[in-house]
């Protein structure tokens, strides 16, 4: 069973150099194989959930090499949540940009995508710190291809903003692990949770200051204020088929975020104790109000969509900045919830914009289009996903995020940011909706010949999610509290990683 | 020597965070080279800095140098290396697509060529 644990890092390693090859990425051959490397991943992802949700933490060692000296693989309730909704998004995204012929308009999509997905299922099975920073990277270096697949100039010149800024974030994640190294003098966070619980009091300042770093890399990743200024014009210029894979882009910054803090600068860590404590709600209340005013402000649909991406990330960072395990527990249902409606609102956004042809996804009125109709009930089931309104998850995702704050200091302010961040994405979402759909007029837009019949299916199929989500939301909610028990309850996962005698490795060192 | 590479590091990044913040994009990639050098160089500090000794095992040594940061400093040099060739061709490619090498990539607001209007205008009211 353990061996499942590296199919989804392997299988898009190999597929993606074998669509590289250029009789391949010239024939069919490479959709071909790239459709069926995501379904092999969604399957054995699935299998690897199923696995974990009784609680098992299933380790493999690289190479053979038993930690903390190899690099281990972990996977554990949150991890192969993480994986499963990496793959299943990655299914419906390559479903849609294969039908809408997005694949097509340059010469690298399929080992691009594989290689994005093999960098965010590396970064959420790894149990090494400095093999995080590497599985980022391939996913930064795969997303820098995407996010510039198709090209044009207004998308290069985003692009350069968007490599500079991971290429700063990078080199802050690279002095945040060498001070965590040269303090506790390991990289396996098991391995480091149990060295910095024991370091000197002399130590521990520098390891506060490591973990802020660490913590303040990962918050540029998802988008947290005031380090959010560079994802708007990023996911408004990219194709929106890749900004809606980008989705899950800012949950691989929050899943380290919990995973790090809790695991490793948990409540024996003394002055690094929960270190990011004191900033991050703050700064994340902000960060909803940001990207929700942000959608009111759009002049567009794709940069609506990226600042209600914002704002969605916002929310799900309050709840996790409040490190309770409630709050923890409510994250991880809207975790799910956040990323699949991200993905929804770009898709239904590309949809639109083939539609609309010259006015592209301008908010103007413009003429009617073929599927109007259908395009927006699906809108409109969109924007209440990403507004958060019932009866779809969002609403009970944001219903458990007010309720695990119900204790906190700031919970006035909490409830405040909460509830006016969705009135304003109602406010954004519904003066879109009606500015694109009621007020088209004039003779219908002509159909482009490249239309395929199945288009939208990639886009239901994503709202039978959310759908689902709300309807299975008690066990949803269950997974999301254990899987938050299991967090919290760090000795089994350090002795899974370690062996079942941690100290033993002491006398080696 | 530790006062030596302290400031030497420190030096780099200060460096690379000035040229990091100019507008142009080429000091932009010279500031990402610089900020990568100060961390490679931070990174092997972290193992300590030692003199003549060997990083591998050998029978008759007693005393190691620590020989993990070396070869994280060998990976992020790799990946430093191969994002920096990435940098320069994607600038290259905004600065010949659009005649433009600003970072925010709009000619309208350039402000040297504002400042060089300004300047002509201060000389002919001299």
């Amino acid at each position: 069973m353990s061996d499942l644990i590296i199919v989804p890092i392997l299988l898009p390693a190999i597929i993606a150099a074998v669509c590289l090859v250029r009789v391949v990425r010239l024939s069919q051959l490479a959709r071909l194989l790239s459709g069926a490397s995501t379904l092999v991943i969604l399957a054995s992802a699935l299998a690897l959930f199923l696995s974990a949700k009784d609680g098992n933490i299933t380790i493999y060692e690289l190479g053979d090499w038993p930690a903390p000296f190899g690099i281990v693989l972990v996977l554990d309730r949150l991890s192969a949540l993480m994986v499963l909704l990496t793959s299943v998004l990655g299914v419906v995204v390559l479903a849609h940009a294969v039908l809408t012929g997005l694949d097509r308009r340059g010469m690298h999509f399929h080992p691009l995508f594989q290689f994005q997905l093999l960098g965010l299922n590396g970064s959420f099975l790894t149990g090494d710190l400095f093999n995080l920073f590497v599985f980022f990277e391939v996913l930064l270096i795969a997303s820098y291809g995407l996010m510039l697949h198709g090209q044009g100039q207004q998308r290069l010149h985003a692009g350069v903003k968007y490599v500079v800024v991971n290429l700063v974030g990078s080199t802050l994640f690279l002095i945040a692990v060498g001070i965590l190294y040269g303090v506790t003098g390991t990289l396996n966070m098991a391995d480091m949770a149990l060295r910095v619980a024991e370091a000197p009091m002399g130590d521990q300042p520098l390891i506060r200051a490591g973990a802020q770093l660490l913590i303040a890399v990962f918050a540029l990743k998802a988008a947290l204020l005031p380090l959010h200024l560079w994802l708007p014009q990023t996911y408004a210029s990219t194709s929106p088929a890749v900004a809606a894979l980008f989705a899950i882009l800012t949950k691989a910054g929050v899943y380290p975020i919990i995973r790090v803090t809790v695991l490793i600068f948990g409540a024996d860590a003394g002055v690094a104790a929960f270190a990011p404590v004191g900033w991050m709600l703050p700064a994340a209340m902000l960060t909803i109000l940001a990207g929700y005013v942000g959608v009111l402000a759009a002049r567009n649909l794709r940069s609506l969509a990226a600042f209600g991406v914002i704002g969605s990330t916002g929310t799900l960072l309050v709840a996790v900045s409040l490190f309770t395990p409630k709050g923890i527990a409510a994250a991880l249902y809207y975790m799910p919830h956040s990323v699949l409606a991200g993905g929804l609102v770009f898709l239904v956004t590309d949809l639109v914009r083939r539609g609309r042809g010259d006015d592209e996804d301008h908010l103007r009125p413009g003429r009617p289009f073929a599927r109007i109709g259908q395009v927006s009930v699906l809108f409109m089931l969109a924007a209440i996903a990403l507004a958060g309104l019932p009866p779809l998850s969002g609403f009970v995702g944001k219903v458990l995020i007010l309720d695990a704050s119900a204790g906190a200091a700031l919970m006035p302010w909490i409830w405040a940011a909460v509830l006016g961040g969705t009135f304003f994405a109602i406010l954004g979402l519904a003066r879109a909706g009606s500015t694109l759909f009621w007020k088209a007029q004039g003779e219908p837009a002509e159909v482009p010949p490249t239309r395929h019949p199945f288009e939208t299916a990639p886009a239901w199929f994503l709202l039978a999610l959310v759908a689902g989500l709300t309807i299975f939301a008690g066990p949803m909610t269950d997974y999301a509290g254990e899987t938050t028990t299991q967090l919290f309850e760090r000795t089994p996962y350090i002795e899974a990683v370690l062996g079942e005698a941690p100290r033993q490795a002491e006398g080696l060192r | 020597m530790e006062f030596l590479v302290a400031s030497g590091i420190g030096v780099l990044t200060a460096a690379g965070v000035y040229l990091t913040l100019r507008k142009r994009t080429f000091p932009v990639v010279l500031g990402i080279a610089m900020l990568s050098y100060a961390i490679n160089v931070f990174l092997f500090a972290m193992g300590r800095l030692m003199v003549d000794r060997p990083p591998i095992y050998g029978k008759d040594v007693a005393e190691y140098t620590d020989p993990l940061p070396q070869a994280l400093v060998l990976t992020a040099i790799v990946i430093s290396f191969g994002m920096s060739a990435f940098v320069v061709v994607l600038a290259l490619r905004a600065y010949l697509e659009s005649g433009s090498d600003h970072v925010d990539g709009d000619p309208d607001d350039a402000p040297d060529h504002e400042d060089v209007l300004a300047r002509q205008q201060r000389e002919d009211e001299r």
